[in-house]
């Protein structure tokens, strides 16, 4: 998995949880919760839904990679990988 | 372990709280299962037919609601959490409410889903308050009311900080009481925040077909992510060993197991589950038990209310004292306050109206002083009431012509504390139950935990709220 479509799988993701949000401009630097309404609840649920989309763990610990698209792609591209996807 | 009877998480109560969590969970894989011991799901806001009719039970109107696009709040959180669409709800706003105080409701506060015709009438009514009025709304607004540790504090002394008119003290207590305080006269001013911000700052609205249209649209959530639900199967008791649940005694004596149960029947109900209860021969008298129960009254109309002449008020919280008080009624029922809803007056856009006339009237009572009664006297005492409930609460509301109301009558039915113990289980009537909140919803057993009602979050969005909350911190976020 390449780290763009990565990014989209996190894209994805925030459509269903939070779909009154507009995601079509989503910059890829900037923390999602700086652009997003999303909270800590939305976080959970990316989470829980990486683990039952992806059978990916995320770790309570490594929550903060998940800020931005691009640390997410960074911290979840090796994982996919690593599950050979 | 016999894994035909052996779930990830057992729900007590198909309620709005048990449905809410069940929903989560079947979603993120659980094995969930939903024990409910009536043949309806809804708990305390429910519906029932009687002579070909269906009556809401419960809920007067939806809290905490709020226009699309408007985020960051419960009823946004909830959509979000239980991947609802805001258009499967269909809700209507309502047209406007009323706090009318005084024996013939002489001082009045008008508001609507704007809140700022709140802000005006106080201006108007109450102008040496305004300001305080006004810190008090940023006080609330600045409250963290999802903190499941906040500190306790009476919210009687935080609003009086602010707000120094006992009227005007008294009329903004009363709808937040009405609607949510299991305890009487003050309540933990995190609580306050909850249904000050789900009325006022938020506020009410209603499906057109009612409290079922949310029912139906959490049963299909909870069907459809795979949850299954077992009506009429009430669980009895819990087994424990070592701290923890290990079986789920249903009411047919069989048996089911699971790693977690959430139980929304409330807090001393579900204490009773866990104890020995050979051990405890009057258990609603041995825990907090909620002091506050209701009676309500419902009436059926061949015409809508307005055509009395009683206007577009959807909910009017009425008192015809010097104070609001807001306690267990030492008579059958107490008259010196309560609730009117008129559920024709929500807003269901042009050229749609409910077939019939519907005037509901909520007052406290005393849960001792129904339950007990011969039936013969239990249906004597509901008539004599019905007709004095009717005139205490018309005293709020412009006269109707002589006779129109009786003329108009089409039918009547009435609950009473007996009527919410034997459909809800909540012991002594309680329908805010027990005063004692358990914010992080912890029993004596380390596997069972409380959603709903006893939880603390109030109003029926606070309770899918809780039961969300309860599912993800309790289960979902530990793996």
């Amino acid at each position: 998995m390449t780290k763009d479509e990565c990014k989209q799988v996190v894209l994805d993701i925030i459509a269903d949880i939070a779909p009154d949000e507009d995601i079509s401009n989503v910059k890829p630097d900037v923390r999602l919760r700086d652009q997003l309404q999303l909270d800590s609840m939305d976080f959970l649920d990316i989470v829980m839904e990486l683990r039952k989309r992806h059978g990916l763990e995320v770790p309570e610990a490594d929550y903060p990679q998940l800020a931005s698209l691009d640390s997410c792609a960074a911290y979840l591209t090796p994982k996919f990988t690593a599950l050979g996807k | 372990m016999n894994s035909a009877s052996h779930y990830d998480v057992a729900i007590i109560g198909a309620g709005m709280s048990g449905l809410a969590a069940g929903i989560r969970l079947a979603h993120f894989g659980k094995r969930v299962c939903i024990f409910e011991r009536h043949n309806a799901p809804g708990g305390l806001n429910g519906f029932y037919s009687l002579g070909g009719r269906r009556y809401d039970v419960g809920l007067h109107a939806m809290t905490n609601f709020v226009r699309p696009g408007v985020k960051g709040t419960p009823l946004g959180k909830l959509l979000r959490q239980l991947r609802i669409d805001r258009d499967e709800f269909a809700l209507c706003e309502q047209k406007q409410s009323r706090i009318a105080f005084g024996p013939q409701g002489g001082t009045s506060l008008r508001f609507t889903n704007d809140f700022a015709v709140l802000e005006s009438e106080v201006a108007q009514r109450f102008p040496a308050q305004i300001d305080g009025f006004r810190r008090l709304v940023g006080a609330v607004r600045a409250y963290d009311d999802v903190s499941l540790d906040a500190p306790a504090e009476s919210a009687r002394a935080v609003v009086r900080r602010h707000v120094t008119d006992p009227l005007l003290e008294d009329m903004l207590f009363c709808p937040v009481m009405y609607y949510g305080s299991a305890t009487e006269r003050d309540l933990e001013f995190g609580q306050f925040v909850i249904m000050f911000k789900a009325l006022f700052l938020e506020g009410f609205a209603r499906p057109f077909d009612g409290v079922r249209v949310i029912i139906r649209v959490l049963l299909e959530k909870f069907r459809a992510a795979g949850g299954e639900r077992r009506m009429q199967c009430g669980v009895r008791a819990l087994r424990a060993h070592a701290g923890r649940a290990t079986a789920l005694v249903l009411d047919d004596g069989s048996e089911v197991t699971a790693d977690h149960v959430l139980s929304s029947i409330g807090a001393p109900e579900t204490e009773v589950l866990i104890s020995d209860q050979s051990k405890i021969p009057n258990p609603q008298s041995q825990f907090f038990t909620g002091a506050l129960t209701f009676v309500e009254t419902i009436t059926i109309l061949d015409c809508p209310p307005a055509a009395l002449g009683w206007g577009e008020d959807t909910i009017v919280f009425f008192n015809d004292s010097d104070r609001f008080d807001y306690v267990r009624s030492a008579d059958q029922v107490d008259l010196r306050s309560g609730v009117i809803c008129i559920p024709n007056n929500f807003d269901y856009g042009p050229g749609r109206a409910l077939p019939e006339g519907i005037f509901r009237c909520t007052c406290l009572a005393s849960y001792d002083r129904w339950a007990h009664l011969p039936e013969e006297t239990y249906r004597a005492d509901k008539a004599r009431w019905y007709a004095a409930i009717q005139r205490s609460a018309q005293r709020f509301l412009p006269p109707a012509p002589a006779g129109a109301f009786a003329r108009a009558t089409v039918t009547t039915d009435m609950f009473t504390p007996r009527t919410i113990t034997r459909f809800t289980g909540h012991f002594g009537g309680a329908i805010y139950g027990s005063p004692v909140k358990h914010r992080q919803g912890r029993t004596a057993l380390a596997n069972v935990y409380l959603c709903g009602t006893d939880q603390g979050f109030l109003g029926i969005v606070g309770a899918m709220l809780s039961g969300i909350s309860m599912a993800n911190f309790h289960i979902l976020q530990k793996g």
